[in-house]
């Protein structure tokens, strides 16, 4: 079984190219819309991996990253950060609140797959 | 990834900046009319925030830029640092519009002006607090961001000839990183990518399993890596774990010996202690003690939320139009194959109540919620179109020098797609209109005793059965002198042809006529406003205006909310089958002798209720007979125009009353006068569907003599 891959981006254009990205390599995607949505989707499902914006609107990155940590079913699920390079602080505030990694967009397909690889059994 | 799919995304990156460059635009009025949500700056930032983001993905390096830009001043404003002043506004008003002509260029690949967006580059800049310098620094970060080659000699290339170098790297996980979602086990893996690689776990620490906390981290790895890549690949294999462990990368010597004799050191010190494990990847790994989520629990909330998706965000999807408009001309087929089906049962002497007749009663009920369920897929709300003025008016207002509010209303109001995609055209020519006609000069108004800035008020609303969308402006009013004169003097009436206000009013609806002396650039565009009302009109809209002088003038276009069905009621006129619009009956009603009243000519007039409405022979108007009707053989329609007018319809017989699918007449035949179009009905005959207003004030132009005017006008 391919391992399902929860992405959270408030942009369509961004779930769609990591939808690409990913399904093309072979994974499942699911997808939110921000960080409330992604909290509604963990409820129905278990991805392995899960890739998510800092900026959306309802509830952000941090946010989602913090409330995904918290809860004892999902803590354990590696979570990756999209930033942009200029967003050092940015990087660093997702990492305190526990994210795995980042993936610096704009991200290439090959980078992308990369970065889910290293943080995914 | 294949060109094709990327080419979908980016059809999807420009669709969505659309809708992104709405939200920034509305956002910002929201701000300047201080009507601001507390998230209202956020999803302002975040709209251009994504669309830089979408712009990177693609190299769209314009786009890129000048978001780059944008999106720093606005954080200003999101932080507070900005203070959210007119001023203010205006540039990030002019910005967000100079954002939408990038995404376009960037979209059809068309050349930017690159003064234009230097002069708002440098206006946004200087928003910025902290100084300009500040935001030169950025912005040179990323225009001039360019290097030189430089080649960089590597003196390691004779230890480096095969196997390349080796590194000892000692790496001691902390409790975080594990907390962090992250493995050792995958690390050492990444690491095991970069070369040749033997691992030493040092369990040392590991306390008893009764003191041991399972979210804890007790072992250190030693790890020596020969490997062709540089310390820096090494670094990286351990970027995201860096501050979560313990780290040393050391390049063992040319001397390789040294190191494997500390090595050699390290592995007598651990081989001393028996908790020693010689490591095999990859289930090196401690657990890293998870709580699994139990299955049966997990499906189970799988269940409940595939019944809720989304409960806050509705999910939707996108689908081809062209697919919902084959499944709109395939209902519209089914609902003409019912109707024949049913006259059929009736013919074939099935009476009503019968199980065949019943059958068909559900189906006919089944088809009707079908249609009305296609026809909401293509339904629309009029935002879309509304949200574009915003922008319109400003252009207008700077180029004429006036002050202009734009107030919008109803934006809600939703109508079929394709009136959608048509209304764009005559609005914009409408509001422009307003604007540079409409409204006066600031010094005028204040002459006048009226604020300086004017008001559009632009609104739609639902109104039996149709939308009604208005222009209305607190201007000067219509110059009813000088349009008559103008209108006389291009020979479009007599000179001493007495018309009413609302006669004159219309007059500017008609071909070739223009009230502006010189034709402006503005509303012209050699457009009159003609051709706004055909194209209403080929809509089976009309456009009317209300005027009032010194107080302004509304203008009122009322359109059908859909072009592919309508409720009608099917009449015999002279044995030709038509069909009145269900929406402008009021009643139907049998003409009684002492009701009709004669006015001369052919022309007259029917007392309902104590009013006297005029009385029109549809079989006369459409020239189906030559002789008048006796009315009281017939049945009266009494219809009510848009303009709100009364009149009696004169029709042979009511057949009933029926749904019926629109096919245009102009596109199939040519436009005839009276007709708004035509439909097929159950027994397969084309019938006309009446015009009923167009009907109405072309009899009106028989009794006042207007024709040219009111003809137009209708």
């Amino acid at each position: 079984m391919s391992a399902t891959i929860l992405t959270v981006d408030d942009s369509r254009t961004m779930r769609e190219m990591l939808k690409l990205a990913l399904s093309q390599a072979g994974y499942r995607v699911i997808q939110a819309e921000d960080g409330v949505h992604g909290l509604e989707v963990l409820k129905g499902e278990s991805p392995q991996v899960i890739v998510t914006d800092i900026n959306m609107p309802r509830m952000d990155g941090f946010g989602f990253i913090e409330q995904v940590r918290s809860d004892a079913a999902y803590r354990g699920i590696p979570i990756l950060v999209l930033t942009t390079e200029s967003d050092a602080e940015k990087k660093d505030r997702a990492r305190r609140a526990g994210a795995t990694g980042w993936i610096v967009k704009p991200f290439d397909p090959a980078k992308l797959i990369d970065a889910i690889r290293r943080v995914a059994a | 990834m294949s060109v094709d799919a990327m080419a979908t995304v980016k059809q999807t990156f420009f669709q969505e900046c659309e809708e992104q460059l709405a939200e920034l635009e509305a956002g910002l009025l929201a701000i300047e009319r201080g009507e601001a949500e507390p998230d209202t700056v956020n999803a302002v930032f975040r709209a251009v925030h994504s669309i830089k983001g979408g712009a990177g993905a693609f190299s769209l390096e314009e786009l890129v830029q000048f978001a780059h830009v944008f999106e720093t001043t606005l954080d200003h404003l999101r932080t507070g640092a900005l203070e959210p002043s007119a001023d203010v506004l205006g540039v990030m008003l002019r910005a967000a519009d100079l954002l939408a002509d990038l995404v376009v260029a960037a979209r059809d690949g068309l050349a930017v002006d690159g003064e234009r967006s230097d002069v708002l580059v440098a206006e946004l800049n200087a928003l910025s607090p902290g100084g300009a310098a500040d935001a030169e620094a950025e912005e040179d970060d990323m225009s001039d961001f360019s290097f030189t080659p430089v080649t960089v000699a590597f003196d390691f290339s004779d230890s480096a000839a095969d196997a390349g170098r080796s590194f000892t790297v000692s790496f001691k996980p902390k409790p975080e990183l594990y907390a962090k979602g992250n493995e050792t086990a995958l690390v050492l893996r990444e690491l095991e990518r970069l070369g040749q690689m033997e691992i030493i776990c040092d369990a040392s620490d590991l306390p008893l399993l009764g003191e041991l906390d399972p979210e804890g981290a007790y072992l250190e790895w030693a790890i020596k890596l020969t490997t062709e890549k540089g310390e820096d690949a090494i670094r990286e294999v351990f970027e995201f774990v860096e501050w979560d462990c313990s780290l040393s990368i050391q390049a063992d010597d040319a001397e390789t010996g040294s190191t494997d004799d500390a090595l050699a050191a390290l592995l007598r010190s651990i081989q001393a202690d028996e908790t020693v494990v010689p490591v095999a990847l990859p289930d090196a790994a401690p657990p890293p003690a998870i709580e699994e989520p139990d299955p049966s629990a997990a499906a189970a909330k799988t269940g409940a939320a595939r019944n809720e998706p989304g409960a806050a965000a509705p999910q939707t999807i996108r689908a081809d139009l062209e697919r919902v408009d084959r499944l709109i001309d395939l209902v519209g087929e089914l609902v003409i194959n019912q109707a024949m089906l049913s006259q059929r049962v009736i013919e074939a002497g099935h009476v009503p109540g019968s199980a065949v007749a019943i059958g068909l009663d559900e189906l006919e009920q089944l088809t009707r919620e079908i249609q009305e369920c296609v026809m909401a897929i293509r339904a629309q709300a009029v935002k879309s179109v509304f949200q574009r003025m915003p922008r319109l008016v400003r252009e207008v207002a700077g180029m004429t020098g006036k002050s202009v509010r734009l107030i919008t209303d109803g934006e809600g109001t939703e109508v079929d797609k394709t009136v959608i995609d048509r209304l764009t055209d005559p609005l914009t020519h409408m509001i422009r209109n307003a604007i540079d006609h409409g409204l006066e000069k600031p010094e005028v108004r204040v002459a006048a005793g009226k604020p300086a800035e004017g008001v559009v008020r632009l609104s739609a609303m639902h109104r039996s059965g149709r939308i009604v969308i208005e222009v209305a402006d607190d201007g000067a009013g219509i110059d009813r002198q000088r349009v008559k004169a103008l209108a006389a003097g291009k020979g479009l009436i007599a000179a001493d042809a007495p018309l009413t206000d609302e006669e004159i009013d219309n007059l500017i609806f008609l071909p070739g006529f223009s009230t502006a002396s010189e034709v402006s650039n503005i509303s012209g565009r050699g457009v009159g406003m003609d051709v706004v009302k055909r194209s209403i009109q080929s809509l089976g809209g009309r456009l009317s205006i209300a005027s009032r002088p010194g107080k302004g003038s509304t203008f009122t276009m009322s359109l059908p909310l859909t072009l592919a069905v309508l409720d009608g009621m099917v009449v015999t006129v002279a044995d030709q089958t038509l069909v009145v619009p269900l929406t402008a009956i009021i009643e139907t009603l049998q003409p009684k002798a002492a009701d009709v009243h004669g006015l001369g000519g052919s022309a007259r007039v029917i007392a309902i209720r104590d009013a006297f409405t005029p009385l029109v022979d549809i079989g006369r108007e459409l020239d189906f007979r030559s002789a008048a009707t006796d009315p009281l053989a017939g049945v009266a329609i009494l219809v009510e125009t848009e303009g709100g007018r009364r009149s009696a319809l004169l029709v042979d017989t009511i057949q009933g009353q029926r749904q019926v699918v629109i096919k245009s007449l102009e596109s199939n035949y040519r436009h005839v006068p009276g007709i708004a179009a035509a439909t097929i009905l159950g027994d397969g005959r084309v019938a006309l569907i009446l015009d009923v207003d167009a009907v109405i004030a072309n009899s009106q132009s028989d009794v006042t003599n207007l024709e040219p005017v009111l003809a137009a006008a209708g």
